[in-house]
């Protein structure tokens, strides 16, 4: 296994209780930073922090990233305790309805939107003080394949991923100078609940688009987002990485 | 600390590795515990890279020209003979060519170019694949270049073979994605190496006008990349096209 270097490196991985964000938790902790972990489910968070905070330093917070004030403060009393903010993981998600477009509610449109886009708009730009005063931050978005593809019946998902990208882009650019990078990643399906929950046609379908024949597993996709947290990742921002299993086409 | 990847053991080829990338991706894949085979077509500078990289590890050099199909062949199966294996394969073996526009571009100029960087990639990995897809694991990475995504005015050869290697990448790595074997390309813009500073004469300040980290980037930069990409645990990512260009690239 490659020992990722991010000792002395304070890290906020959003949605964390489980599935990738879990992973990536996990991984960034074995790699030498500390970790906040939020997520809007408690029950679940508590859960997970009894499990990450055997691996290093990590605290856990309530927070429902859809809301811009709670996500502020939330990270203005992290500073508060670890002094700095160096990575920030944009991961919490929800697939919102699979159904076709003339099914879908206003308000099954605007929760996806709100969950995927808004929150890692609000999480991003609220991480950025801490960064800039630090010199140095790396800033990884979970975005998804379905961005880049548009998956049927799943017009908001699609859309707001596919706004994380063009996010990840335009933040990437406009701090290239300032020792801040801002990436994502585009996994197609990767084996988690988001997964697991859905119907077994969408699931034959997922799976007969991946060349590789098979899902991801969350530590592949932790691998990478711990590579793109480290300083090795240097000369890249704005940069879209692909986790796919050989299905992506651009 | 800084990182290290995990690649001990791994038997690895990597072209062009007298100078520049190729130099410094057999480098950081010798301090992560690979054997690496360096080629290169400069039997003269490749010696001096032999001695100096020897000291970080097994190296096992091959003078030989990546466009010449029997040469590739050759020197595959000497790796294998020597090593025991083939795990990884990463081709730098490259060359600017001429800068001058498309109307006055010579045809000999442009079947060079072809050659070296096209079917030179294909060769190679023609070759090692073999030995990657009956073990059943192996690990290759391409260098493309953001002229192969936007294209270079006045490079129209190297621009074209930068966008076939892509799709050369694609292609190998749905063709092996179920056999173990991932295919991966870089997409630099100007890195500091000796074909770098060549191209920024021509390019250069267009360029880092549009770079928005402003600066060009160094070969262990992209050496970093490359290592994780070659590593086991990146097993998810395959025909895709990482960027390096300090925020330039467009997709
Ligand atoms: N699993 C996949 O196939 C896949 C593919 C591509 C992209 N992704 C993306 O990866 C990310 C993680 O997905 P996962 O598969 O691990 O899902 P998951 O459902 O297993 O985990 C998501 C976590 O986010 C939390 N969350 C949801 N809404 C939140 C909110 N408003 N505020 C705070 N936390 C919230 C959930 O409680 C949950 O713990 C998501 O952004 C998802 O879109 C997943
Ligand atoms: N430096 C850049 O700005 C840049 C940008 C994008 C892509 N690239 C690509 O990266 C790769 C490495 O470039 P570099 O900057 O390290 O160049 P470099 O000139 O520093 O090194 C290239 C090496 O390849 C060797 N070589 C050339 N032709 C060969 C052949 N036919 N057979 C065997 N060896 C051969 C050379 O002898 C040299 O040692 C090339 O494919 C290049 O196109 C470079």
């Amino acid at each position: 296994m490659n020992r990722i270097d991010l000792a002395g490196r304070v890290a906020l991985v959003t949605g964390g209780a489980q599935g990738i964000g879990l992973a990536i938790a996990e991984r960034l902790l074995r790699s030498g930073a500390a970790v906040t972990v939020w997520d809007a489910n408690e029950a679940r968070l508590t859960k997970a922090g009894k499990v990450l905070t055997r691996l290093g330093p990590c605290e856990t917070a309530t927070v429902d990233v859809t809301d811009p004030r709670a996500v502020e403060a939330s990270i203005a009393a992290l500073v508060e305790t670890r002094d700095t903010l160096h990575i920030l993981v944009n991961n919490a998600g929800i697939m919102g309805k699979v159904a076709p477009t003339l099914d879908q509610s206003d308000a099954d449109w605007t929760t996806a939107v709100d969950v995927l886009l808004h929150g890692t708009f609000w999480c991003s730009r609220a991480a950025l003080p801490p960064m800039l005063a630090a010199g140095w931050g790396r800033i990884v978005n979970i975005a998804s394949i379905s961005g880049k593809e548009g998956t049927p019946n799943m017009p908001a998902y699609s859309a707001a991923k596919a706004g994380v990208i063009g996010l990840t882009k335009s933040m990437g650019r406009e701090l290239g100078e300032s020792g801040i990078s801002v990436n994502c990643i585009t996994p197609a399906a990767i084996e988690t609940d988001l997964i697991r929950n859905t119907s077994p046609e969408h699931h034959k379908y997922m799976l007969s688009n991946i060349p590789m024949g098979r899902f991801g597993q969350v530590e592949e996709i932790a691998s990478l987002a711990a590579w793109l947290c480290s300083e090795d990742c240097s000369y890249t921002t704005g940069g879209v990485f692909d986790a796919s299993g050989a299905r992506s086409s651009y | 600390m800084t990182t290290e990847y995990d690649l001990a053991g791994r038997k690895a080829i990597v072209t062009g590795a007298a100078k520049g990338i190729g130099h410094a991706v057999a480098e950081r894949f010798l301090k992560s515990g690979a054997k690496v085979d360096i080629w290169d077509r400069d039997g003269k500078a490749l010696a001096a890279a032999a001695e100096e990289l020897s000291k970080l590890g097994p190296v096992h050099p091959c003078v030989l020209d990546v466009a010449h199909g029997h040469e590739v062949e050759g020197a595959v199966d000497d790796a294998v003979d020597h090593w025991g294996g083939i795990d990884i394969l990463v081709t730098c073996a490259g060359v600017l060519g001429q800068v001058c526009p498309t109307p006055d571009y010579p045809e000999d100029e442009w079947h060079r170019i072809i050659e070296i960087h096209l079917t030179g990639t294909f060769l190679c990995a023609r070759a090692a694949s073999r030995h990657m897809l009956e073990q059943g694991y192996g690990r290759i990475v391409t260098l493309s270049s953001d002229s192969g995504k936007e294209g270079t005015p006045n490079m129209p050869a190297y621009s074209a073979a930068k966008a076939g290697i892509i799709g050369l990448t694609r292609g190998m790595a749905r063709e092996f994605a179920t056999r173990g074997v991932t295919v991966n390309a870089i997409s630099p813009t100007i890195i500091d190496t000796e074909m770098g500073r060549e191209a920024a004469k021509d390019f250069g300040e267009k360029a880092l006008s549009r770079i928005p980290m402003k600066r060009y980037g160094q070969p262990e930069e992209i050496a970093a990349m490359i290592a994780w990409l070659c590593s086991e645990e990146a097993s998810f990512t395959s025909g895709t096209i990482f960027d390096a260009t300090g925020g330039r690239s467009h997709y």
